[in-house]
């Protein structure tokens, strides 16, 4: 059981080396999509306005799949939070020709904005359908525009864009930790979507580190990787649900 | 290779000798036709232009300008014009593309590969079938810049290092893409230009005023050697065997676009082999349209036979049988291993949403082939035309079933999503076909269509020897 939901260490440099992974308590979760909005505010996703929306085109980085399982009246639904998996085997970064996606020593699965010119070639690549496209110019309608967040970057239309496991915090972090001199606590990054999920059902941490809590988490016998059959090897760690009933 | 076009100035007499030959039949067009009775026959449908082909001209340049129009629409606003959407983030553009590729196949095809075999029926239709592959590509090459997010960063697929000194991905297919595709055009337009020289000295021997001189400027400065012949075969022979590989890579790069990735259906290595097959069906069918359109609208019976469209008619047909064989060892490979997403996209397509769309790309690739058949049929031109549009019709529905119809079904049913095109994507695919069209009907009044000193050189050939009481046509070695 143990070795069976990890992400693979094997194509980064080092072992030593940080490989950020989450866990996510599907029995936790309770679809509330504080997190869908906390993410939106932290990393200026542009809001696109209801006709929009209406056909689809949300952007969020990070969404509640919602299923219904059963017959009325006894029906059950289900959440899953869905974002990106940063995949260390990733479907959406060989096929990219400007490699405006790539892979961090971390093994973050990277998007640079400013490299993209917009072929949706890893959208179309990509398994989970997590990167999402400016299909236009991004507005932030008022207020909204006085709340954007410095650290990250405003993208343009035409590029994709996907969740970054909040790297701005990240390196936040780290910077913080190095000047101080402490080594980087576990727990210490907290990306938006976890920081406002009131059943703490997100848990982000350092998954080649076998003491932190996300590794002890993905022992359980209730994890799972979504699609692990498509070996993209992801780092997110889903624990199953089973006993709520909504 | 001793031909040579023999100058004789002034303007093309009126030819009164030019009656419907279709009673002087003859496979290899061996009439008792003097050379410069040839050139005439070639070069007259070029100067006459009547007010049709201006209108022509008009319908189709106002078709590409609203497209024009819509383009800029949509690089103003962003691609959300475009009905593609998340989860179909390929839609009809990519479709386009794909059917253009395909039709740029059966040029090279034709030329090159019965160049190489010593076909001699192809000698009429060689030009035609260049052109048609240079312009299809022309269209095609627009789509990787039509569908960019930010069309005014396209250079940075162009493999030279930037600032940072960082190369394009190589692994990318689309990087792959742009770099065939760009051999491609530049190889075909070569060796359409390359086997047009002889004739463009032979419009320049013909003609006047604006037009002699942009035949004197392309015929640069041929004068009919035996040095020149003798540089222009070489260079011949060696174009068609380098140009048959590319072809065969060009769309099986294309068809890697998908192959490549793990989306369901996609992800399948008979890609390859069936894109090429699919290709070269749809191009050939083209190329029998428009020889048909050509041969009436440019009254060049006399060149284009019934033995022609009898030969390609046949070609379509095996395209045609090689396609039916792909697409079947496909599908039953995906149907038999019933994986539950693409369950769900055959059941899409066979019975859901897309079935009008499956129904119409089966009948319209099927039925041709049984038609076709037939040597009536293939020889009567209006049912040959009918066949052929048919074909591209359903060769067309197959590209966009494949792009956007696969995409329509993942492994997350949350993100299941359909696709409607928009205007904006109508329009612009209305121009690359408008486009298309244009160009090649401005074309064949700039150039002679068919190719004269293949032609002669193809009398020079053979010639008719009295055997008995049997008339026995004998070829010579002069290749």
């Amino acid at each position: 059981m143990e070795k069976a939901v990890k992400p693979s260490a094997k194509t980064q440099k080092n072992a030593s080396e940080r490989r950020w992974g989450m866990v996510i308590d599907l029995d936790r979760c309770t679809g509330c999509q504080a997190c869908v909005v906390a993410c939106h505010a932290e990393n200026n996703v542009p809001v696109v306005g209801e006709r929009e929306a209406a056909s689809g085109r949300t952007m969020h980085w990070i969404r509640i799949e919602r299923y219904w399982e059963g017959e009325y009246p006894n029906v059950k639904a289900r959440f899953m939070p869905v974002l990106c998996q940063q995949c260390t085997q990733a479907p959406c970064e060989p096929v990219c020709p400007v490699f405006a996606t790539y892979h961090t020593a971390e093994g973050l699965n990277a998007q640079i904005y400013n490299r993209c010119i917009g072929t949706r070639f890893c959208g179309s690549a990509c398994p989970y359908k997590v990167r999402v496209f400016n299909w236009f110019r991004p507005e932030f309608p008022e207020p909204l525009g006085e709340q954007l967040n410095p650290d990250v970057s405003e993208r343009s239309r035409g590029i994709i864009e996907k969740c970054s496991f909040c790297i701005q915090r990240l390196r936040r972090a780290e910077l913080d930790a190095s000047a101080s001199g402490n080594p980087l606590a576990d727990g210490a990054v907290q990306p938006a979507c976890l920081q406002s999920c009131p059943s703490s059902a997100l848990i982000f941490g350092d998954m080649n580190d076998p003491e932190s809590h996300v590794s002890r988490l993905a022992l359980s016998h209730r994890a799972f990787r979504l699609l692990d059959f498509l070996g993209t090897d992801p780092a997110v760690i889903y624990l199953k649900g089973g006993e709520t009933n909504v | 290779m001793s031909d040579q076009p023999e100058p004789s100035g002034g303007k093309p007499t009126p030819p009164e000798s030019l009656e419907p030959s279709e009673q002087v039949r003859g496979r290899l067009l061996l009439d008792q036709r003097t050379d410069r009775e040839i050139d005439e026959a070639v070069l007259r449908p070029m100067f006459e232009t009547g007010p049709r082909f201006w209108i022509l001209v008009g319908i189709l340049g106002a078709i590409v300008a609203w497209g024009i129009y819509a383009w800029i629409y949509q690089i103003y606003w962003g691609m959300g014009v475009a009905g593609i959407n998340r989860p179909v983030y390929w839609g009809l553009y990519i479709a386009t593309f794909v059917f253009w590729v395909g039709i740029s196949h059966a040029g090279t095809m034709i030329s090159a590969v019965l160049r190489l075999l010593k076909a001699d029926w192809r000698r009429p239709i060689t030009r035609g079938a260049e052109a048609m592959t240079s312009f299809a590509l022309m269209m095609a090459g627009l789509y990787p810049l039509i569908h960019l997010g930010r069309v005014w960063k396209f250079y940075w697929m162009i493999p030279y290092p930037n600032n940072r000194f960082m190369w394009p991905n190589f692994q990318s297919p689309l990087m792959w893409d742009m770099v065939a595709i760009f051999t491609y055009l530049i190889g075909s337009t070569l060796y359409l230009y390359l086997a047009l020289i002889p004739d463009m000295a032979m419009a320049r021997d013909h003609t006047d005023g604006w037009r002699y001189k942009l035949y004197r400027g392309m015929a640069l400065g041929w004068r009919g050697t035996q040095g020149e012949w003798h540089k222009l075969h070489r260079a011949l022979s060696i174009f068609s065997v380098v140009i048959i590989p590319v072809f065969l890579s060009v769309h099986s790069i294309v068809s890697w676009d998908f192959a490549v990735t793990i989306q369901p259906r996609w992800h399948s290595t008979i890609f390859a082999p069936y894109f090429v097959i699919g290709a070269v069906y749809s191009g050939l069918a083209a190329l029998a349209a428009i020889l048909v359109i050509v041969r009436r609208t440019m009254r060049l019976q006399e060149f284009l036979r019934s033995e022609h469209f009898d030969a390609l008619g046949k070609l379509v047909m095996v395209a045609g049988m090689g396609w039916i064989y792909f697409w079947f060892s496909g599908f039953i490979v995906e149907w038999y291993g019933n994986d539950p997403v693409i369950r769900e996209l055959i059941h899409e397509e066979i019975s859901g949403g897309l079935a009008p769309f499956f129904w119409l790309q089966m009948t319209a690739n099927v039925l041709p082939v049984l038609f076709l058949a037939f040597r009536r049929i293939r020889t009567n031109p209006a049912f040959l035309l009918a066949l052929a549009l048919l074909i591209n019709v359903g060769m067309y529905t197959e590209r966009a079933l494949i792009v956007f119809g696969n995409l329509e079904r993942n492994y997350l049913p949350f993100n299941w999503g359909t696709y409607r095109p928009t205007w904006v994507e109508v329009s612009v695919i209305a121009m690359t076909f408008a486009g298309f069209i244009l160009l090649y009907t401005l074309f064949s009044r700039i150039v002679p269509y068919v190719p004269v000193w293949e032609i002669k050189e193809g009398r020079l050939r053979y010639s008719l020897r009295r055997i008995g009481r049997l008339l026995v046509p004998t070829a010579a070695e002069i290749e």
